[in-house]
């Protein structure tokens, strides 16, 4: 099947407000009679819900955090995009559309990007309407930074708890709505599964995570929200909780599921300390406006105190090999630079598994330019983090940093009005895969998720419910009964298989396979070997996995259980889409395919095209559907960043 | 290093727990939650139930953890959640004794788990500036001094983990509620609801059966961000204008 994005033609700059135009729309007065689910409360669930309960919808809002204000949104620390060309350094809303596109290493659609780039404005502005503390200067107005892979400042930042500061805003808009009975929330409740009738989305099964209780909930449309699948790799910088679960239920009942080879590992996190790890720690990409990132030149260096390591002894390989844009240079770059230099045992710091698998960023140079103080006021709680994690001051040693998988392009396919290709289903945020092609730039995560709840998704899902006008569904029909019966035949099932073998054992074992052979570098060998680990970890775990307790009251062990069990079934689709794409793009790296400069190498002829797999049954591969992708108005290139 | 821990066990649905001991091997570069971690695996593999407490980023900002440590909510660090907290603060030999927040507007779900939906709550009270989406205007139309923006996000940085009511002798609220308070009232875009904001919360937090503030000062002892207990004082004005308004 090639599928359509359903993008407006003709001009781009004009396409989103025809869009607009053209769009139905529900009258004021019928909104309160449809229903909407959301699944995830972080920037994008959060501020959908907000936003539709304040347009008169009712809403309920579904998340497996104790409150709303908890979702992973929360942790991103470095800031949020938007083209006011406010230190009037020639940003505009088209050079913001071109560096997203470009950063994508162009396999992201141009309609959806524009769209970005126009409404970012528009998120700063309800941001600061709703008391978000950004950072300013003396004069009182808002203060910029420019971010990793840009040439303007444009980042807005709220020291480094960007994510943090918008969450709790949208939050806010959200218990406001909770406060006018627009919204009902459901904390500590997980999807366990979609429920589609007549080929339309039209509810959700819950599991109660404190009562243990399983209960549906019908509604006219469901929303998505519930992030990106970072954790398939056990360690990320991804919350322990996040998962995959609602994605590949609902990619299971008929939902596509695009690019799920496109995964950001982000270049500035904690290194692995040991075997015990639970989690990675990201160290704001900011960090590289002012640190310098090195190795030594010679390996016998790498155990000596690196202040006594000579300049002359330095390898500052970022700025020596890409001039232009130095330690700025984007996501990816970085990541497999700092793999590269490590393995020429060149790495730096802890011994793991046999090698030193970190690089160091320096302010030595930004302390005696600005100060000790000057460093403190850009990057104080930083500083202070890595401290408490490490035992290390960086204002006297340098921070040790190595990349660790951070963000995931690749979601739930959906069209330009964020609908999947069942109807009725909405994705938004990181959890679709829509505008970030095969690597996003920082800052944009933000921007990504406040767009599509604020700005779009409350206009779009207007016409998908005048169009439809959906009736309502008895709570007795077959397909609510099948769906709850088939939750809780998996949950009798996690809880009977009675191993003896704790669930992260085999979430551990997981993520080494990912990490080894789906990570910053991939081969047809490793993916292959990948598609025959995988099918027997998840064998194993079916038969060796201890869950105790019960099914009824709280059980962080099934919890746990089920998204492992999860992550399991989807690993599969995610090795075999990235043996599929022969070619290498943005985060994803095929060995094979690489310029001489050692740059990823996209093959546009072949691969020029969004891959949406569709769920064929269990131990059947999916099928491929192909949605092929423009470039009218940025024209593909290879990127040099030298 | 060796280590023994007393952990509070609750059983879900049940009024009241005790504690049990557990022995654990832990290395110094974990994290306290790691540690726990190593217990929990040992105790799932035994087809024993694991120690249920909250946590999710690991990082000190989603204020999802957070239990007693012998004594100290979030543990012996200074402004540092018990999931930053690392075990290079102890060693072999020792005794540590975990138990949940203790407040009664906080029920304890299960061994270190409370609920503390009492805080959406207050939030829902009042919590926020009234602005709909999409009816902001330019966000430079008010400029906002750089101090007050400043002070604002200090007191913004709260993460909602309870432990200033988990500390407080009264089990008040008061920290959490004058830190929304302050950041809300600080930025002139609050000002509009500033008093009756601060009415509604305080009653709010009232209604939850949390206690009053008499100046322990043991919540800003304990707070993972320092919140300083000024914001309260800070409050505590904008209220007595709130009552001679009458709201």
């Amino acid at each position: 099947m090639i599928l359509k994005g359903n993008c407006p033609d003709g001009p781009i700059e004009t396409a989103w407000d025809r869009h607009r135009f053209n769009m139905k729309v529900v009258n004021p007065a019928n909104k309160r009679k449809y229903r909407i689910i959301i699944v995830g409360s972080g920037l994008a669930g959060a501020s959908a819900a907000a936003s539709m309960a304040e347009m008169g919808y009712d809403v309920d809002c579904f998340c497996y955090q104790d409150s709303a204000r908890r979702a992973h949104s929360i942790a991103a620390q470095g800031g949020i995009n938007a083209a006011k060309n406010y230190q009037n350094d020639g940003d505009s809303v088209y050079r913001l559309f071109y560096d997203t596109v470009k950063g994508g290493d162009f396999r992201s659609r141009e309609p959806n990007v524009y769209r970005l780039a126009q409404v970012s404005v528009n998120i700063i502005d309800q941001a600061v309407a709703q008391g978000v503390p950004f950072a300013r200067e003396y004069g009182g107005l808002l203060a910029n930074r420019s971010f990793g892979g840009a040439q303007v400042s444009r980042t807005f930042y709220a020291r480094g708890q960007t994510g943090q500061q918008l969450l709790i805003g949208a939050y806010q808009a959200l218990q406001r709505q909770v406060h006018a009975k627009k919204v009902t929330m459901h904390t500590r409740t997980e999807m366990q599964d979609l429920i589609v009738i007549d080929g339309v989305a039209r509810g959700i099964v819950t599991r109660d995570l404190v009562t243990g209780e399983l209960k549906s909930h019908l509604g006219d449309a469901v929303v998505l929200a519930t992030g990106g699948y970072g954790n398939v790799y056990f360690l990320s910088t991804n919350a322990m909780g996040c998962n995959v679960t609602a994605a590949i239920k609902a990619h299971k009942r008929g939902a596509f599921f695009a690019n799920p080879c496109y995964t950001q590992i982000h270049p500035t996190c904690i290194p692995v300390s040991g075997h015990y790890q639970s989690k990675l720690t990201l160290m704001s990409e900011s960090l590289r406006n002012d640190g310098r990132v090195w190795v030594p030149k010679n390996t016998e260096d790498c155990e000596k105190d690196p202040n006594s390591i000579p300049e002359e002894d330095r390898d500052y390989y970022l700025e020596t090999k890409y001039p232009a844009f130095g330690n700025l240079v984007p996501r990816d770059v970085a990541a497999r630079n700092a793999k590269l230099v490590c393995d020429e045992g060149r790495g730096v710091g802890h011994l793991v598994g046999g090698e030193r698998r970190a690089v160091y960023l320096d302010f030595r140079d930004a302390i005696s330019r600005l100060g000790a103080d000057g460093v403190k006021s850009r990057y104080g709680n930083l500083f202070h983090m890595y401290e408490k994690i490490t035992g290390e001051d960086p204002y006297s040693t340098p921070m040790r940093i190595y990349p660790a998988v951070h963000y995931t392009m690749g979601g739930l396919w959906v069209d330009y009005n964020l609908m999947s290709n069942l109807p009725g289903l909405h994705v938004i945020g990181e959890a679709n895969f829509s505008d970030h092609g095969a690597n996003r730039l920082g800052a944009s995560a933000l921007m990504q998720g406040l767009a599509d709840g604020y700005f779009v998704l409350p206009y779009t899902i207007g016409n998908f419910i005048w169009t439809h006008k959906p009736e309502p569904v008895p709570e007795n029909h077959p397909a609510v009964k099948a769906a709850m019966d088939g939750a809780a035949a998996r949950i009798d099932r996690i809880m009977n298989v009675k191993g003896g073998k704790p669930v992260d054992h085999f979430h551990r074992e997981l993520g080494l396979i990912m990490w080894n052979h789906c990570g910053i570098a991939r081969t047809k060998e490793g993916l292959e070997e990948a598609l025959t680990l995988i099918p027997q970890l998840r064998e194993r775990f079916w038969n060796e996995v201890s869950v105790p307790g019960s099914a009824t009251g709280m059980n962080p062990s099934l919890e746990k259980a089920g998204r492992v069990a999860d992550f399991l079934e989807f690993a599969e689709m995610f090795a075999l889409d990235a043996l599929n794409r022969d070619e290498s793009a943005g985060g994803h790296f095929r060995l094979e395919h690489q310029s001489e400069g050692g740059e990823a190498k996209r093959d546009d002829e072949n691969f020029q095209h969004v891959s949406a797999w569709e769920y064929k049954g269990e131990d059947v591969p999916p099928e491929m559907h192909k949605e092929s992708l423009a470039f009218n108005y940025v024209k593909p290139s290879q990127r040099s960043y030298k | 290093m060796k280590l023994k821990l007393n952990i509070w066990r609750q059983g879900y649905g049940a009024t009241d727990g005790s504690f049990e001991t557990y022995e654990v091997d832990a290395s110094s570069d974990m994290s306290f939650l790691e540690m726990l971690d190593v217990l929990n695996d040992r105790l799932e593999s035994e087809g024993k139930e694991p120690v249920a407490f909250d946590h999710d980023c690991r990082e000190g900002i989603c204020g999802t953890c957070g239990f007693v440590v012998d004594g100290m909510a979030h543990g012996p660090e200074m402004e540092t959640t018990i999931c930053q907290t690392h075990m290079r603060k102890y060693k072999d030999g020792d005794e540590i004794t975990l138990e949940p927040w203790r407040a009664a507007a906080f029920p304890v779900l299960k061994d270190l788990v409370v609920d503390r939906s009492a805080f959406d709550r207050i939030i829902q009270s009042g919590g926020y500036i009234s602005v709909r989406t999409g009816s902001a205007p330019e966000a430079h139309a008010v400029g906002v001094n750089k101090a007050d923006a400043d002070a604002a996000f200090d007191a913004a940085t709260c993460i909602g983990c309870g432990a200033c009511v988990a500390a407080c002798p009264n089990a008040s609220a008061m920290l959490f509620t004058s830190a929304k308070v302050s950041h809300l009232g600080l930025v002139p875009q609050g000002q509009v609801e500033r008093f009756e904001r601060s009415a509604n919360m305080v009653d709010q937090m009232d209604a939850e059966g949390f206690g009053g503030c008499t100046n322990h000062g043991e919540c800003e002892a304990v707070c993972p961000k320092g919140i300083s207990v000024n914001f309260i004082a800070r409050m505590n004005r904008d209220l007595l204008v709130a009552k001679l308004k009458g709201l």
